[in-house]
C-alpha cells in the first residue's frame, strides 16, 4: 500500500557505498589488456627493470645495434580451446609476435618458440600445434631458429603454453610510436573488428550465434610492407589484440597527448559480431582482434595509404574509421550513428558479459 | 541477419525527434526503470538529441546495482568455501561487497565461474557430484523463469548439490516506491521490455491510474526508445495516464504465461531490501518452501554478515532519480570503474557506469559536461 510504502522508502537515506580498495592478488583482468594490465606493467615491471626502452611500452622494442635498428618481441599464448574456428594456438603464437614486429615498421625475420607441456597432453595435439606454427612461419615469411620445451604435472597447467619471441630489422626513416600520433592524422583500420575474440567465445563458452565465425588470425608484415612502400612517414602502428580497437586508441591519445573522435557508421563491425555482443551485452569496440592493425596516417597521405591498403588481402575491408584531433587530449569518443557523441574508454579489465 | 539495424536508422530517429519536439510545450519528466535502456540512451546519446524540456530520469532497474550488500557479502562468503563451485553472471563479479569482490575470491583460489544460464550450473553441478554448486540468481523478472526452470530441473534430476543464492526483485513495488515518495519527480515511466515480456503489462494499468502517470512499455534499441518517449510525451501533453505498449514485437497483455507458471510453481512473493534504497515490501521473490532445500542460505548457514556501507556514496539517489550520477562529488574523482563506491558505477548496467563510460568529457560537471557536449554536437 502506498502508505507503508512512504513510511518504509526513505530517500534521505539512499546511499550504496562501498569501500575503496586495491587489488593484492593477481586477478584475471591483469592478463585482459587494459587498464589493470597497464598497472601491473607500471607499477610492477618497469621500476623493476628499469631502462627507457622497456619504458616506451610498445608492442616491440626498437634497438640500435652496430648501426642496424631491429625491433625484438616476446608473447606468451594461453588460449583456450587451442583449436577455434579460423585458426589454433600455433597460428596465434606466430602471428603475434610476427605482428608486433610489424607494427615498428620490420620485416619480422626470426622466431624462437618455447613450449610449456602439461603432462598428460596428446603428442598428437603438439604436433598439430607445432605444424600450424610451421604453416604460419611460412606464411609470413620467417623462421623458427630456436626453442625450448618444459614440462609441468599435470594440473599444473593448461594443456599447451607457447612462448614466441621474434626479432626483425627496422628501414630506414620508419618510426613508428604511439608518440607521433597528430591532431588531423586519419585513424584507419586494416578490415573488420571483433572476428577474433566472438570466434574464441563462440567456442570456449558454448555460445551459437546462428553463423560460424572465423577468427581473423593472420599476418601483418606484407600489408605494413605496402602502406610504407606509400610513405615512411607513417606516425603510429598497432595491432589491436586483447582490449580491442578501444585498449589501443586510449593507449596512442594518452601516449600522444591528442584526442582521437571516431564515427561509428564508419567502423567495419560484421553483423555476426554486432549480433553477438548484443546478445552478451559486450562493445564490438573491446572485443579482441587478431589480424587486423589500426594506423595514424597524416591526412594528405591517408587516401593513397588506404588504397595500398585495400590493394593487400590483409588490407581488402580497410576503412577510415576517424581523426586524431586536440581536442579531448588523451580521450577517445565517438559520434554515434543517431548523431549524439560517447567517450570510448580504456577497459579496465575483461569485458564481463551481462546479467540480461 | 539485420534485424537490428531497422531500430538504428537515423533518418527515422530524427523524424521521432522532430515529432516529439513538435509535440512538446514544457518541461517533462520521464524516468526509464531498466539499466538496459539507461546505457542505450547514454551510449547512442539519445539524452544529447532530445530537447531540453525532455528531461530523462534513470531508474533503478540494474539488477546488479540494486542487489543488497548483505547478500553480496554471502556470495562472497559462499564462494571461498572449499568444495563449492560458484557460478554467477559476469557483471556480478566486480561489485564489491564489505571488503572484497567475487574476482578477488576467485583470485585467492576459489571455484568462481562466469556462466551464461543458470541451466549451465546446474550441468555442471551434474558433472561434478563431489561439489556444490551454488547459482548466485539475481535479477528482475526477466531472469527469474529461467533461474526458476534451473532449481525445477534439479529436482527433476534428483540432484542434491545444486542450490540458488536467491535475491530477485520486482519492478512493480519500485515504481510505486518511487512514486509515493515525497522527493519524487518522475511524471511518466518507459517500462521495462524484458520484464514486461515475461509478466506481461497487468500490474501497470493500476499503478498509471493510482498516481496519474503515463506508462509506457519500451524496448532497448534507439528507435525503441525514441518511441516510448514520444508516446509518453504526447500523453503528457494530452493530461493522459494509460499504459501503452511501445514494443509489441515482444510484449504481450499476458506475458508469457508458461514463463509466469514456472516463476509461480518455484517462488514467492517476499520483502526484499534493495541497495542504496532500502527495504521495499513485496518488492522481491523467495523459494518456497517445497524447494527450500535448494536454497544456498539456507544450505550453508551465512548467518551473522556485518555489513559497513561508509557514506561518501550517493548512488541510492541515482537509483531513484534525485541526481544525475556527475552531480556526485565523489563521480570522476574517487569513486571510478577501477576504485568503485558503490555497485551503479561497477554494473554494465549502472547508470553511473554509463556516464562514467559513455559521457566523461572534458568536465565532470553536469554544466561543463553540457557545454563539452554542445561544444562537440553544436547541432544537437
Amino acid at each position: 500500500m502506498p502508505e507503508q510504502l512512504a513510511d518504509t522508502v526513505d530517500p534521505a537515506n539512499w546511499t550504496c557505498p562501498a569501500p575503496l580498495r586495491d587489488q593484492p592478488v593477481v586477478v584475471m583482468g591483469h592478463g585482459g589488456g587494459g587498464a589493470l594490465s597497464a598497472e601491473l606493467m607500471e607499477q610492477v615491471f618497469v621500476p623493476a627493470y628499469g631502462n627507457a626502452t622497456l619504458a616506451a611500452l610498445a608492442d616491440s622494442a626498437v634497438l640500435e645495434l652496430d648501426g642496424a635498428r631491429l625491433a625484438f618481441s616476446t608473447d606468451s599464448y594461453v588460449v583456450r580451446p587451442l583449436f577455434f574456428p579460423g585458426g589454433s594456438l600455433g597460428h596465434l603464437a606466430v602471428n603475434g609476435t610476427v605482428n608486433d614486429l610489424a607494427m615498428s615498421g620490420a620485416r619480422p625475420a626470426y622466431l624462437s618458440a618455447a613450449f610449456v607441456l602439461e603432462e598428460g597432453v596428446e603428442l598428437t595435439v603438439v604436433e598439430r600445434i607445432a605444424r600450424a606454427m610451421g604453416a604460419a612461419a611460412e606464411a609470413a615469411g620467417v623462421t623458427v631458429a630456436t626453442g625450448d620445451t618444459k614440462v609441468v604435472e599435470s594440473g599444473h597447467g593448461d594443456g599447451v603454453y607457447v612462448t614466441t619471441s621474434g626479432i626483425g630489422l627496422v628501414p630506414d626513416g620508419v618510426d613508428l610510436r604511439p608518440q607521433r600520433a597528430r591532431p588531423g592524422d586519419a585513424v584507419i583500420v586494416s578490415g573488420p573488428i571483433g572476428l577474433h575474440g566472438v570466434a574464441i567465445m563462440s567456442v570456449r563458452e558454448g555460445l551459437e550465434f546462428g553463423v560460424e565465425v572465423a577468427s581473423d588470425t593472420a599476418p601483418l608484415a606484407d600489408l605494413v610492407a605496402a602502406m610504407l612502400a606509400v610513405t615512411r612517414d607513417i606516425h603510429v602502428l598497432r595491432d589491436p589484440t586483447r582490449g580491442g580497437l578501444a585498449a589501443s586508441l586510449n593507449e596512442i591519445a594518452r601516449a600522444s597527448g591528442t584526442g582521437v573522435r571516431l564515427s561509428e557508421c564508419a567502423i567495419p563491425v560484421p553483423d555476426a559480431v554486432a549480433n553477438a555482443c548484443g546478445f552478451l551485452g559486450l562493445d564490438p569496440l573491446y572485443v579482441a582482434n587478431e589480424g587486423r592493425l589500426v594506423a595514424f596516417v597524416p591526412r594528405q597521405a591517408a587516401d593513397q595509404v588506404l588504397a595500398a591498403m585495400r590493394a593487400n588481402p590483409q588490407g581488402s575491408g580497410a576503412a577510415i574509421v576517424g581523426e586524431c584531433v586536440a581536442d579531448h587530449p588523451g580521450m577517445v569518443v565517438v559520434s554515434t550513428g543517431l548523431g549524439g557523441t560517447r567517450v570510448v574508454d580504456m577497459p579496465l579489465g575483461e569485458q564481463l558479459p551481462r546479467i540480461c | 541477419m539485420k534485424y537490428i539495424d531497422e531500430f538504428h536508422d537515423p533518418d527515422l530517429a530524427r523524424r521521432l525527434l522532430d515529432e516529439i519536439r513538435a509535440t512538446v510545450t514544457r518541461p517533462w519528466a520521464l524516468m526509464e526503470v531498466c539499466g538496459g535502456q539507461t546505457h542505450s540512451i547514454i551510449r547512442h546519446g539519445i539524452d544529447q538529441l532530445l530537447p531540453e524540456e525532455v528531461e530523462l530520469i534513470h531508474g533503478p532497474g540494474c539488477p546488479v546495482c540494486v542487489t543488497p550488500l548483505e547478500m553480496i557479502d554471502k556470495a562472497l562468503e559462499i564462494a571461498a568455501r572449499p568444495g563449492v563451485i560458484f557460478c554467477s553472471f559476469g557483471d556480478m563479479l566486480r561489485v564489491p561487497g564489505t571488503d572484497r569482490d567475487l574476482f578477488r575470491v576467485k583470485g585467492e583460489g576459489g571455484d568462481v565461474r562466469v556462466v551464461y544460464s543458470p541451466l549451465d550450473a546446474l550441468e555442471l553441478a551434474r558433472r561434478h557430484p563431489d561439489r556444490e554448486v551454488v547459482f548466485f540468481a539475481i535479477g528482475f523478472e526477466t531472469t527469474a523463469p529461467a533461474n526458476a526452470m534451473a532449481v525445477h530441473q534439479a529436482r527433476r534430476l534428483g540432484l542434491t548439490n545444486f542450490s540458488l543464492l536467491v535475491s530477485h526483485v520486482r519492478v512493480p513495488p519500485a515504481i510505486e516506491a518511487i512514486m509515493t515518495a515525497p522527493s519524487c519527480r518522475v511524471q511518466g515511466f518507459l517500462a521495462a521490455g524484458h520484464v514486461c515480456s515475461v509478466m506481461g503489462t497487468a500490474e501497470y494499468p493500476q499503478l498509471a491510474e493510482r498516481h496519474r502517470v503515463p506508462v509506457v512499455v519500451t524496448g532497448f534499441e534507439p528507435l525503441d526508445i525514441l518511441e516510448g518517449i514520444r508516446r509518453a510525451v504526447r500523453q503528457l501533453e494530452r493530461g493522459e495516464h494509460r499504459v501503452e505498449n511501445a514494443y509489441a514485437r515482444a510484449v504481450r497483455e499476458d506475458g508469457n504465461p508458461a514463463a509466469v507458471r514456472m516463476i509461480e510453481e518455484v517462488f514467492e512473493v517476499t520483502d526484499r531490501s534493495w541497495r542504496g534504497i532500502g527495504r521495499i515490501p513485496s518488492s522481491g521473490w523467495r523459494l518456497t518452501d517445497a524447494f527450500r532445500a535448494y536454497d544456498a542460505e539456507h544450505r550453508f548457514d551465512v548467518t551473522g554478515i556485518r555489513t559497513e556501507e561508509p557514506a561518501e556514496c550517493r548512488s541510492g539517489e541515482v537509483l531513484q532519480g534525485l541526481i544525475k550520477p556527475t552531480e556526485c562529488s565523489a563521480f570522476g574523482t574517487t569513486c571510478t570503474p577501477r576504485t568503485p563506491l558503490g555497485a551503479t558505477m561497477v554494473s554494465s548496467e549502472g547508470a553511473c557506469a554509463a556516464y562514467y563510460l559513455y559521457r566523461r568529457m572534458n568536465g565532470q560537471t553536469p554544466q561543463a559536461d553540457r557545454a563539452a557536449r554542445e561544444e562537440m554536437n553544436p547541432v544537437a
